[in-house]
């Protein structure tokens, strides 16, 4: 484990802070940047949402089209091949009910850690210039499961880190998985976003991604008295959390990195 | 896709014979195995677009399906097969599916390269 970066902090977490509501009036632009087609409904849709209903522009930078993904719609729609484009167009169809502009980074999906992170970051960071938002959305690099998920937080968190002090936006990161574990390491979230006003659309989002969570649903649905795809549910559609993450703050996961 | 028809299968493998295909393999568990009750690692492997030529292709098996595809040398082999397709590319695609609808294995073959992001 690493060491802990203040006297008393959990390991890893950069900020240790009591938590802040997350307030949609107060940004100037979103940009999330996340790998799959249907990491920013589940991570963010509620938030970015709100952010929209704020008049606040938002904008999904998609690392990759989600095309190796294994879920295929229930029953099965999709195939290897047509994968890519009908995750596309769900992609196109949940950011306009979440009232985002979709952009492509078009990585080859699973493949996001073998790019260059700089080459990737230098990509981002040109993105941030253009739009200059006042806050990122991106995965903690470490705490989120899949590969793709760690290395484009890794690479988010790079572009913020390589712009100037002053032209930075906050950078708010998502941890995935295991809440228990996430919270050993990193303490508690340090900013929590009320998304009851936009549940509705969050839902309808990933209804949007129809390939990706009709096996969801149908879970939900036939077992509704399923204790862990309530406790998921619940987690999903309740608030969403976020940790404030320093750009320089080095993680385990970029110190691990070859 | 649809469930595998053997003969038909047969028809399309014997169709791209003998002359440079380009393949897809790959078997996957799905990268979430980790957050399952029983914590797997996940295991997944692919091949996209490596060319090969095969002399021989064979599906058998009662279904779900295998197929091998006998090589100058060496071989290529999927287990696991259920469902297929040829697309409007000329692509044979065939996978197999668990009762979620989830992909767990997939061996495609075409003449063209297959599409890159
Ligand atoms: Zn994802």
């Amino acid at each position: 484990m690493a060491t802990p970066t203040t006297a008393g902090a959990p390991d890893d977490a950069s900020h240790v802070a009591t938590a802040a509501p997350f307030d949609a009036a107060a940004e100037r632009g979103l940009l999330v940047v996340l790998p799959h087609p249907d990491d920013e409904t589940f991570s963010s849709g509620g938030t970015m949402a709100r952010c929209a209903d704020a008049g606040v522009p938002v904008t999904y930078l998609c690392g990759t089209y989600g095309d190796m993904g294994r879920r295929m719609g229930r029953p099965a729609f999709a195939n290897r091949e047509s994968l890519r484009d009908i995750r596309e167009r769900e992609l196109a169809e949940a950011c306009a009910v979440l009232g985002a502009e979709a952009r492509m980074l078009g990585l080859r999906d699973k493949c996001v850690e073998f790019e260059d992170p700089i080459e990737v970051a230098d990509r981002v960071r040109a993105v941030i210039e253009e739009l200059d938002p006042s806050t990122v959305i991106a995965f903690y690099p470490g705490y989120a499961v899949h590969a793709d998920h760690d290395a484009l937080g890794l690479i988010a968190q790079l572009a913020v880190r390589s712009l100037p002090a002053g032209r930075r936006p906050r950078l708010l990161a998502v941890a995935v998985g295991d809440q228990e574990a996430n919270r050993a390491a990193l303490g508690e979230p340090g900013v929590l976003s009320d998304i009851s006003a936009t549940v509705d659309r969050k839902i309808a989002a990933l209804r949007a991604h129809r390939s990706q969570t009709e096996a969801m649903f149908v879970k939900w649905d036939e077992d509704a008295e399923d204790e862990q795809a309530k406790a998921f549910r619940d987690r999903l559609l309740g608030g969403e959390k976020f940790y404030l993450l320093d750009p320089h703050h080095v993680t385990d996961y970029e110190r691990n990195r070859p | 896709m649809h469930p595998i028809d053997r003969d038909a299968v047969q028809a399309e493998l014997d169709r791209r014979r003998d002359q440079p295909v380009y393949l897809h393999l790959e078997t996957t568990t799905g990268s979430y195995t980790a957050l399952g009750p029983e914590k797997k690692p996940p295991v997944i492997a692919f091949v996209r677009n490596a060319q090969v030529t095969y002399a021989r292709g064979v599906v058998t098996g009662p279904g779900p399906y295998r197929v091998g595809l006998k090589l100058q040398e060496g071989w290529v082999y999927a287990d696991g097969l259920t469902d297929f397709v040829v697309t409007e590319r000329d692509e044979l695609l065939l996978a197999g599916h668990d009762p979620d609808g989830h992909l767990t294995v997939a061996l495609q073959v075409s003449a063209q390269p297959f599409r890159e992001a």
